[in-house]
């Protein structure tokens, strides 16, 4: 079907009012992040007084620097873990028949049905009596338990889309299961791995409630819990101009993130494996 | 290259389904065999347990003389062509057709003469460095044909291979397949629905049923002296034409009239009277104005009026109806589901017949013809068994070993003269 002017002119002008409304918070922020303390109630969308002053400012702190290790740690190494033990659980929650199978797939949706704060408190009091209060891996155990559900559910609608006969063609080329999955399916569900990858990093980089109940110190507390403990120049000043600053800084590895792997997750792989 | 022989083999699904049931198949060193059978019949069960994908429930299978039941496909080297090619769509042409060769840790230089003549015999050589994606349906298949023989397997095993390419193609790719496996002279297992495959590609076709093998013999044999219902039903296109009727004695009661059968194919009627099917190819008829007095004798003349009449230029089909009932009988009602013709033509208004006439036939529609039936041809079936009863106690035994008993009870004809070109099974 072929759309007339005015068709096209109607979804225009519906893109760019979804784009405003998607956009304006965002540049809000941007903007805020670069006005001068003392402008930064003018009202004005624009700033007035450009400065850098609030970034250097964070980068100064050792609360902001350290925290931002952590988070980039912390995420990376618990996205890393949660993909991998979620391909190979929807791997075989895909392929394979096995007892307790249905229990896996219920208890796997009942986790991510889970509300989180309910577990804050039993967790920070089990978190001290066993060390872990405060540490990297009290939080990456969290955020693995929580990420799996997603990973596993995602995969697994992945590599039921890859055809089984692939497998099966792998075998008879004399392949071992191991190398089945590492050299055919893996490289087959990278769109798949890859866009998990992206939600589970996302889940973790940007989550709230378990950083700033787990966490007591720079050793461990990400940069979403570091910036409510952002305090202005003088205690008569409000610390906006850092915590947008510090705001803008944790969006952007994930704006590179997304827009490198897009293409990516886009492409359909596996086209012509099959007759289709 | 290897023998491959299915002692007793059965499949038992764990929901109880019997897939295959009890079949025995010897497929000696380079022969080239064909499991063939409506859907649902067990042949792709079969090649599956041949191949390692599927586990064996009960009997044995042995590849080169050695128990395979417990190997994985691995370690029995056997090479498969799927159905929907399965080729692997992020490796190039010559990355599919290498894998093999590449896991069995094979010398570069190796891998790269072997992929390079592979794709030498298969006209595949400007594609090697292509995606599948970019590749035609004909092309993939034959990047499956090639990443089977670029190593040299036990035995090829091809589930259904050329069922998703059109018509013509499928023709072209039959004469490859066929070809490729003379050439190389691997043991070939092939997997169809299609009876025309079946019967232009074989050294010998085994006709599968509900997971039991019905016969097994070279095509001509099986088109010839089907041992059942089922099998006369299954092979021949268009379909041999079954009407019921009553023997007694030598003389066949039915809608075409008495019809007195030669001597030697009546050796399973036991002079009693019973009801009996008979079943005619539509070639076995013939314009009676076309043949000479001395053949004219060794068959019956009937009268009909053709309804409708097809010249395809080297023949006419002519479709006459039989003021007679429909022939029932297991066997029959199996293939009409599969053909999912089930349900057509009530048979109120009599059973229609296929004739198949010489192209100087002067028939015309609407017109009575005087129509000559060939009666040393004419097949006769029990209603029950579905055995068939003009081959007499031949018939009776089943698989492989029934081969030479068949073979002789075939009247000596100049079609079937030749002598099959099929190597011998121990």
């Amino acid at each position: 079907m072929r759309s007339t002017p005015r068709q096209k002119l109607g979804w225009g002008i519906a893109n760019v009012v979804v784009l405003v409304i998607a956009a304006v918070p965002v540049l809000w922020l941007v903007s805020l992040s670069f006005k001068d303390p003392s402008t930064l109630t003018d009202g004005s969308f624009y700033p007035k007084k450009w400065t850098f002053e609030n970034y250097r400012g964070i980068f100064d702190q050792p609360l902001f620097t350290h925290a931002l290790v952590n988070s980039i740690g912390i995420a990376i190494i618990a996205t890393v873990l949660g993909v991998t033990f979620g391909a190979m659980a929807a791997y075989a929650v895909a392929r394979l028949e096995f007892g307790g199978k249905q229990l896996l797939i219920a208890s796997a949706l009942l986790i991510a049905m889970f509300p989180p704060i309910a577990l804050v408190n039993p967790m920070f009091n089990l978190w001290r009596q066993i060390g872990l209060f405060d540490t990297w891996p009290g939080l990456i155990i969290p955020y693995m338990t929580f990420s799996l559900p997603l990973a596993i559910y995602t995969l697994s609608a992945f590599f039921r889309e890859i055809p089984w006969d692939l497998e099966r063609a792998a075998a008879l080329d004399g392949a071992t299961p191991l190398q089945a999955f590492r050299s055919v399916i893996v490289p087959l569900a990278a769109p798949g791995i890859f866009t998990t990858a992206i939600l589970v990093f996302l889940y973790c980089w940007s989550d709230f409630v378990f950083a700033i109940s787990l966490t007591s110190t720079n050793n461990a507390r990400t940069v979403p819990a570091a910036i409510a403990f952002f305090t202005g120049a003088s205690q008569f000043q409000q610390p906006t101009g850092s915590i947008a600053a510090a705001a803008v800084v944790i969006t952007i590895p994930v704006a590179i993130v997304v827009l490198l792997f897009q293409r990516r997750i886009v492409a359909g792989l596996t086209a012509g494996a099959v007759k289709g | 290259m290897a023998e491959i022989v299915l002692d007793h083999v059965t499949k038992r699904f764990p929901d109880g389904a019997l897939a295959v049931n009890d079949v025995n198949l010897t497929i000696a060193d380079g022969e080239f065999v064909i499991l063939v059978g409506p859907s649902g019949c067990g042949k792709s069960t079969t090649l599956n347990m041949i191949a390692g994908l599927e586990d064996i429930s009960d009997g044995q299978l042995r590849i080169g003389g050695e128990v395979a039941n417990q190997k994985t496909p691995r370690d029995r080297d056997i090479g498969m062509v799927f159905q929907n090619y399965a080729l692997y769509p992020h490796m190039s042409v010559r990355e599919n057709m290498a894998f093999s060769l590449k896991l069995a840790k094979e010398d570069p230089a190796k891998i790269k003469e072997r992929v390079e003549w592979a794709a030498g015999i298969l006209d595949l050589t400007p594609h090697l460095d292509r995606k599948p994606a970019q590749l035609s349906g004909g092309q993939r298949q034959r990047v499956a044909m090639g990443r089977v023989i670029v190593r040299t397997p036990n035995a090829f095993l091809m589930d259904e291979p050329l069922s998703n390419l059109d018509a013509k193609l499928r023709v072209q790719m039959r004469t490859e397949v066929s070809r490729l496996q003379k050439r190389l002279g691997t043991t070939t297992v092939y997997v169809t629905h299609d009876q025309v495959e079946a019967m232009t590609l074989g050294d010998r076709v085994a006709v599968m049923r509900g997971g039991e093998i019905q016969q097994v013999d070279a095509p001509e044999v099986l088109y010839d002296t089907p041992t059942n219902l089922f099998v006369a039903g299954f092979i021949g296109s268009p379909a041999m034409n079954f009407l019921p009727g009553k023997a007694s004695g030598r003389v066949l009661k039915t809608a075409l009239g008495d019809l007195r059968l030669p001597a030697d194919r009546s050796r399973g009627l036991d002079g009693g009277e019973r009801d009996v099917i008979i079943g005619i190819r539509p070639e076995h008829f013939e314009d009676a104005a076309l043949i000479g007095t001395e053949k004219r004798d060794r068959g019956a003349t009937i009268k009909a009026k053709i309804d409708l009449l097809e010249s395809l230029g080297s023949d006419k089909f002519a479709y006459f109806t039989v003021q007679s009932e429909r022939a029932t009988a297991k066997h029959l009602e199996e293939l009409a589901a599969d053909a999912g013709t089930g349900d057509l033509g009530s048979g109120e208004e009599g059973v229609q017949v296929t004739a198949r006439l010489d192209a100087a036939s002067t028939a015309a529609e609407d017109q009575e013809l005087e129509i000559w039936v060939d009666l040393e041809k004419l097949h006769v079936f029990d209603p029950e068994s579905g055995e068939n009863l003009t081959l007499g106690d031949a018939a009776k035994t089943n698989g492989s070993e029934a081969k030479t008993t068949v073979q002789r009870a075939v009247p000596a004809t100049a079609e079937n003269a030749e002598p099959t070109d099929q190597p011998e099974t121990e």
